[in-house]
């Protein structure tokens, strides 16, 4: 297929441009805030030597410009440089902050995303009856809520209350897998309230739209059962916009997370990048920002390509 | 009726009556349910300590960009963490005072201007390395350098020469400092071998714990150390997790997944305090929450308009609405009943009259402006929003600018002329009047440039008698209190929180919160 390899190296070309562009927005984004990583590092027990000591340890009084560009050249070497703060190797600690917070969007997504459309095919199923107005409504009501509450809300009444579940979502090596599902319980939880009702109803709409179709009255006419109807005829043809929605909330179960981690003191990228920040070490959020990016422009990648193969219209264009 | 008590109390300790079974009746013997509570931990604390056990903490302050080396320590989590593998030369005794700790005796030459330093014998680093004075002398060597990141560089700036002598350490000083060893016991000055020059941050140093995992700014765990010398380290293993998020810290201790917490919002402990496993604890200290002006730039170079403004303040409101009764009221000055040597003063206190009066006097017009933030003290905005009530009554008009939390420290304050802030205080009055106060100190956040005082200070410096350094600061004191710009409503304190799985907690412990950080390495799992 010349013509997908074609399209695929066109799409990837464009997300490098793209990501490009993120990492000069950032920097400059960076460059801008007040104060200084020094500044920040010392806090308000700073004195006048100790600032001038760090500024010149961490090469700070070097033109911004070459600064960005010595980052950029790094990074084509794979080397992301060292924390200004710490002075540890991004990359590694990095690592681990990745692979925590992908554990999580992992978890979340196994729960999520088959509720989310299983829940859709019910609502279509019964639809403008109470079960869809049911799901409907309790979908939208927790995507409405902000994550922050329903993640105190959860916290107290589960976790306080009733005990069944951590309210410190810590987890390290020395846990076992069992261990760790049940620390981010309750981060699962509140995330799948956050994402399920997009998806949802992306499938619901998605799947009466195809409904309205004359094949499906052709099916209806054979006498399938109206589920059998929607999973296998229309279901595979709506599969295009709903696989955009669910990568588009993948994405947000990674780079959204930020607020989740923070309340169940989850140790994954958003806290860590959200300590960068405060500090100012741009490096890390560099690193950070550009991590973010690229998950968010592979993702929608891959929802282009899956639509593009589940459409033979868009694979043979005319 | 107390001997019934006793007999309950002890029962109680073997493990032969529950918890709610001995509040029960001692309610019903008339006890309330505080007296109670408070019998029962007198009951544990007597039984002595109990070895043995975890102990978990949840702390806020930590965060990912944090460094092991004591020497860039800046919040509670570092400062809480070096304390358990690292040791200073003098630490604050519990009840005020000092205590020696890695030095085995503490002497000054007559003229304060020579301390010495006896460094106890028979320590090892838990590296197995044995402890000298020479690696004393590294450590301070290190961060009194030039080239220093140190946050301890300013308490080391008077420092002439330091040299060793046998087991002796010797400072010497380019003028007298009767509060030399105050200076020791700051958190940055822990001592490591050879002076941390090697391998700053290995965390390798005498304290009664070892550190076997850091992840920085999300958890750390320790083990006891089996060859520390002194008497302190009940538990096997100490385990701090860093809660950053207030809700999710009290969450935490509420659902029993820690043990103690450290800084309880004022706003939220009395609901935390309702909980029946859960002791609040509220600890006096030196910090304050502050206003200030700077006393070189208009309007507030006039000293009727400070006046006015330290009038136009009620400070009762604050502390009730503010801190929520944890803690007291201010009076213009940085120092309270917390530090040595301390006199009381008339109490300055809200009189729109007055203010209105020196408000006239000073011939300014217009509308006064303030700058605050969320995270220049807990409730600045609201604080800010009450002295605007208190002097509008005064006819004064206070006008409110919200900034960012982000580049506070560095934009906001120490550079604009009035705005809220915090001091967490210091362990004596030379030096936090040192740190802000004195003409040419860095800090000197409400540039307040008086000779008078200047001398004052340093005279009571070199000043070894007690009764004549008392008067100095006493005069100090009224000196920032009538002419400073300074305006100090309210000292806050610590509020911490324990789970009755531990015991052996010390009321009124000096220093910071937690026990002065010291809290998990001094109390003990009673189960």
């Amino acid at each position: 297929m010349p013509l997908l390899m074609k399209l695929l190296v066109q799409r990837i070309a464009l997300g490098l441009l793209l990501l490009l562009l993120v990492s000069a927005l950032i920097f400059w984004g960076t460059n801008i805030l007040p104060g200084d990583v020094a500044q920040s590092i010392l806090g308000q027990s700073a004195t006048p030597e100790a600032l001038a000591n760090i500024r010149e340890e961490l090469g700070l009084n070097e033109p911004a410009l070459s600064r960005y560009f010595d980052w950029l050249g790094g990074l084509a070497h794979g080397d992301l440089g060292t924390a200004l703060t710490s002075g540890q190797d991004i990359a590694s600690s990095l690592g681990s902050r990745l692979k925590n917070t992908l554990f999580l969007a992992f978890w979340a997504a196994v729960v999520a995303v088959p509720l989310a459309i299983f829940l859709g095919l019910l609502a279509v199923r019964y639809r403008e009856r109470w079960p869809d107005k049911l799901i409907s409504a309790i979908t939208l009501a927790s995507i409405s809520v902000p994550e922050f509450l329903i993640g105190y809300i959860l916290m107290y009444f589960i976790g306080v209350k009733l005990g069944w579940a951590p309210t410190v979502s810590m987890i390290h090596d020395g846990m076992t897998l069992g261990q760790k599902l049940s620390s981010i319980a309750l981060p699962v939880a509140v995330l799948t309230m956050v994402v399920l009702a997009h998806m949802m109803r992306m499938t619901r709409a998605a799947i009466l739209n195809v409904m309205q179709s004359a094949y499906i009255e052709t099916a209806e006419l054979k006498g399938l059962t109206m589920f059998t109807i929607i999973w296998r005829h229309a279901f595979p043809n709506s599969i295009a916009p709903i696989v955009n929605v669910v990568m588009l909330n993948l994405a947000y179960l990674v780079v959204g997370v930020v607020v989740v981690e923070v309340v169940f003191t989850y140790p994954g990228m958003g806290q860590y990048l959200v300590d960068h920040v405060s500090k100012r070490d741009v490096p890390v959020v560099q690193a950070c920002g550009l991590i973010f990016a690229a998950v968010y422009i592979g993702l929608n990648m891959v929802a282009d390509i899956v639509s593009i193969l589940a459409n033979p219209r868009l694979r043979h264009p005319k | 009726m107390s001997k019934e008590l006793e007999y309950l109390s002890k029962q109680f300790v073997a493990r032969k009556l529950s918890r709610r079974h001995f509040m029960g009746r001692a309610a019903a013997l008339g006890l309330t349910a505080a007296g109670a509570s408070t019998m029962l931990s007198s009951a544990v604390y007597a039984q002595g300590p109990v070895k043995g056990g975890t102990i978990r903490v949840g702390l806020p302050g930590g965060s990912t960009t944090d460094s092991l080396d004591p020497a860039t320590t800046t919040n509670s989590t570092g400062t809480m963490i070096s304390r358990l593998w690292g040791e200073p030369l003098v630490e604050l005794a519990p009840e005020g005072g000092l205590e020696n700790r890695l030095a085995e005796e503490v002497s000054a030459s007559p003229d304060a201007k020579v301390w010495t330093f006896k460094i106890r014998s028979g320590i090892s680093f838990s590296n197995g390395q044995p402890l000298t004075a020479d690696d004393v002398l590294a450590t301070m060597e290190r961060h009194a350098g030039e080239d220093t990141k140190s946050g301890a560089l300013g308490i080391m700036r008077g420092i002439t020469a330091m040299r060793v002598e046998g087991d002796k350490f010797i400072v010497e000083l380019d003028t007298p400092n009767a509060d030399l060893p105050y200076l020791m016991t700051d958190y940055h000055l822990l001592i490591q071998p050879n002076g941390g020059k090697d391998d700053p941050a290995a965390a390798i140093g005498t304290g009664p714990y070892i550190l076997k995992e850091a992840d920085m700014g999300v958890r750390f765990v320790a083990e006891k150390n089996p060859n520390y010398w002194g008497d302190m380290g009940h538990a096997d293993t100490i385990e701090v997790v860093v809660i950053n998020d207030d809700t999710a810290r009290m969450a935490a201790i509420q659902s029993g997944q820690v043990d103690m917490v450290g800084r309880v919002p004022p706003r939220t402990a009395q609901l935390v305090a309702r909980a029946p496993n859960i002791n609040v604890h509220s600890t006096p200290g030196p910090g304050h929450y502050v206003f200030i002006a700077h006393c070189n730039t208009a309007p507030f170079d006039n000293n009727d308009l400070r006046m006015a403004l330290k009038y136009g303040i009620n400070r009762e409101e604050m502390v009730e609405k503010i801190l929520f009764g944890y803690g007291s009221i201010g009076n213009d000055t940085p120092i309270n009943s917390s530090y040595p040597l301390f006199t009381e003063m008339e109490q300055r206190s809200y009189d729109p009259e007055k203010a209105k009066f020196h408000f006239d006097k000073s011939g300014h017009e217009g509308p006064i402006l303030l700058r605050t933030s969320d995270n220049s003290f807990p409730g600045a905005p609201d604080a800010s929003a009450l002295f605007q009530q208190s002097l509008s009554k005064a006819g004064i008009n206070l006008e409110i600018k919200r900034e960012p939390n982000d580049g506070y420290w560095s934009e906001v304050w120490n550079a604009q002329p009035f705005c809220t802030s915090y001091w967490s205080g210091r362990p004596t009055q030379d030096q936090m009047y040192s740190t802000a106060y004195l003409s040419t100190a860095d800090w000197n956040d409400t540039r307040f440039f008086n000779e008078q005082f200047d001398q004052m200070l340093l005279a009571a410096r070199g000043e070894l008698d007690e009764a004549k350094r008392t008067q100095i600061y006493a005069d100090m004191g009224m000196l920032l209190h009538n002419e400073g710009g300074l305006i100090c409503p309210m000292f806050n304190d610590f509020i911490d929180g324990t789970t009755n799985r531990v015991a052996g907690w010390v009321e009124n412990h000096k220093g910071f919160d937690l026990m002065n950080f010291y809290a998990p390495m001094k109390m003990w799992v009673v189960g």
